[in-house]
């Protein structure tokens, strides 16, 4: 069980909510609110949320199971999302997976045993510029190689 | 004449603080169209300049804004498609970080121009830090006087927001994006009625991509006119073209409309890696139709590329190698599409995902002699059958690839299969 949302959270919500016509609009920023504040969205955050935005509760499970970025589990400390969209494979996304699998233990879709690290894929993330590229919970790493990674990973607390 | 338009100020240090704005042109243009000209004169200087829209589709911006009913009692939104999600494309990202104010000065005289007095940017979920820099630069706005209640001192109110999508390459397509931004899934919607009569809550929607807004400014501040001069008649202005994959300098390159693709790609990009060897290009974003290294001295603009039964799209050429083959390539386009396809229309939904497996088999070894057929079946059973122009855009690059690599294709399907 997941605790409440705090005070400070549904004040923001309402906030939100008042920007839109109709309440039920402003469910994709409050989703991301929820899931930065508890981490992820399970059942009961779906229904909290639409509790304090009047619709039902599957309503905000239809969003929440359309939109890639809603987790309804738990994830790592450190999400590791890999775009293996095509620039970032011309240039060598498959051997940065490869080599994250090797190092992290883990398969892609996976968690570490120590909840550290999640090991996802992802479709472009608009740095084809930085390719290869990955995204480190909401920070972008770009031109990356092997070595360049094992940077950023030894760096993470 | 103007070589950068959009990309002009990108090397000022702080260009995202309103104050380096300011100095620099910024709001020159917001407070000439707010304080001397009507709005009809604003429409027409914006048809005047052949603005063509820049996320794909390329519908005249001025047309567009045409199409929304003036006199209507409910409220009118403008929606900036941010949503950024075409494979190859970055280029809005550029202009949100570097120049966010240059896109709120465009909405500025957009929203003053239809009479609109509530504007959303629609900007797709991974680019957090993005919008957190566009919620400073709106919130540096309203501290100036540029937005909020009486503007400028015109009476004129505009509020501007940012709602974050959370990965879903349909909601790119401008009615997806507007069920996404009601709260619902991305789900398109039947056209007509199209969105400049009911849109965002039913309401009259104007709905233009970042990079065409970010155009306005300028057109207002120097005429039709003189924005024409870079370009082509029909196609005015600059693009700014996102160059990525196997060439020496990926990144972005704004210049004129109709710029040839071979220069864009040997001069500005730097040419091919070292070593490496052109093979085929994508030339407007992964739903392009592909071109072969023989198809690229071509002129990037809508017409001519049209001519060369491709698509300009969001101009973002993605350059492939001699060395990378084209099973591959196809394996990642209908992963892509089988992934994003929102699941609403038969022919996308099990279409994508039917040849995404049949590239896979191919690709494992076991192909067989008709699967290339069966392919381009499906894919012609998605052509113009789908709702939203995904099926299209699925459909369009997959036939390419394989009218012009069937050869190439087909030596990977074992013999006597």
């Amino acid at each position: 069980m997941s605790p409440e949302l705090t005070d400070r959270t549904k004040k923001k919500i309402e906030e939100i909510a008042s920007r839109y016509a109709s309440k039920e609009a402003a469910l994709l920023p409050v989703l991301h609110l929820v899931q930065r504040e508890v981490g992820f969205i399970s059942q009961q955050e779906e229904k909290q949320v639409a509790h304090l935005l009047d619709i039902k509760p599957i309503k905000v499970e239809e969003v929440v199971t359309f939109y890639t970025m809603y987790n309804q589990e738990a994830t790592g400390k450190y999400h590791i999302q890999v775009c293996s969209n095509l620039s970032c494979s011309l240039l060598g996304a498959e051997l940065l997976i490869d080599h994250l699998k090797d190092k992290l233990g883990i398969g892609v879709g996976e968690t570490t045993a120590d909840k550290k690290f999640t090991l996802t894929t992802v479709e472009c993330l608009g740095a084809c510029e930085q390719a290869p590229c990955i995204m480190i919970n909401f920070d972008y790493f770009g031109n990356l190689d092997k070595e360049k990674i094992d940077n950023i990973l030894d760096n993470l607390e | 004449m103007a070589d950068k338009i959009l990309t002009k100020h990108f090397g000022l240090e702080n260009l995202f603080r309103i104050d380096v704005y300011l100095k620099n042109e910024g709001y020159a243009a917001a407070k000439k169209a707010l304080s001397v000209m009507k709005p009809d004169e604003i429409l027409e200087e914006v048809k005047a300049a052949n603005l063509r829209g820049r996320g794909g589709a390329g519908f005249p911006a001025g047309v567009k804004w045409g199409f929304v009913p003036k006199d209507i009692e409910k409220p009118k939104y403008l929606c900036v498609n941010a949503d950024e999600g075409e494979p190859g494309t970055f280029k809005d990202r550029y202009i949100m970080n570097h120049n966010p104010h240059l896109l709120i000065e465009g909405i500025i005289i957009s929203s003053y121009c239809v009479g609109i007095n509530t504007a959303f940017i629609y900007i797709r979920g991974e680019y957090e830090a993005v919008a957190l820099r566009l919620e400073e630069a709106i919130s540096e706005a309203y501290d100036k006087g540029f937005l909020g209640e009486n503007m400028l001192g015109t009476g004129f109110k505009l509020d501007v927001f940012v709602h974050r999508g959370a990965g879903a390459y349909i909601c790119g397509e401008e009615t997806a994006l507007l069920e996404s931004l009601e709260g619902k899934r991305g789900n398109p919607r039947l056209k007509p009625p199209f969105p400049a009569s009911v849109g965002l809550f039913g309401c009259p929607t104007v709905i233009n991509n970042v990079e065409t807004i970010s155009n306005i400014p300028s057109i207002i501040l120097n005429g039709a006119a003189w924005f024409c001069q870079a370009g082509l008649p029909k196609d005015g202005g600059t693009r700014i073209f996102g160059v990525s994959g196997m060439v020496k300098k990926p990144g972005i390159f704004e210049l004129p409309v109709g710029t040839n693709l071979k220069k864009i790609i040997n001069e500005h990009a730097g040419g091919m890696v070292e070593g490496k060897k052109l093979k085929a290009v994508i030339p407007g974003g992964m739903s392009a139709p592909i071109l072969t290294a023989e198809e690229i001295d071509i002129n990037m603009d809508f017409d001519s590329l049209v001519e060369a039964k491709s698509m300009l799209g969001s101009a973002a050429i993605i350059v492939i190698d001699q060395d990378t083959s084209m099973l591959d390539v196809l394996k990642r386009v209908t992963k892509f599409y089988s992934h994003e396809s929102c699941g609403q229309c038969t022919p996308c939904r099990i279409g994508n995902s039917w040849i995404n497996k049949i590239v896979k088999r191919i690709a494992d070894g076991g192909g067989k002699k008709e699967d290339l057929d069966k392919i381009i079946q499906l894919a012609n059973s998605m052509l113009g059958k789908t709702l939203c122009p995904l099926g299209d855009a699925a459909a369009m690059p997959i036939l390419s690839i394989i009218q012009k690599f069937r050869d190439e294709l087909e030596s990977y399907i074992p013999l006597g299969n």
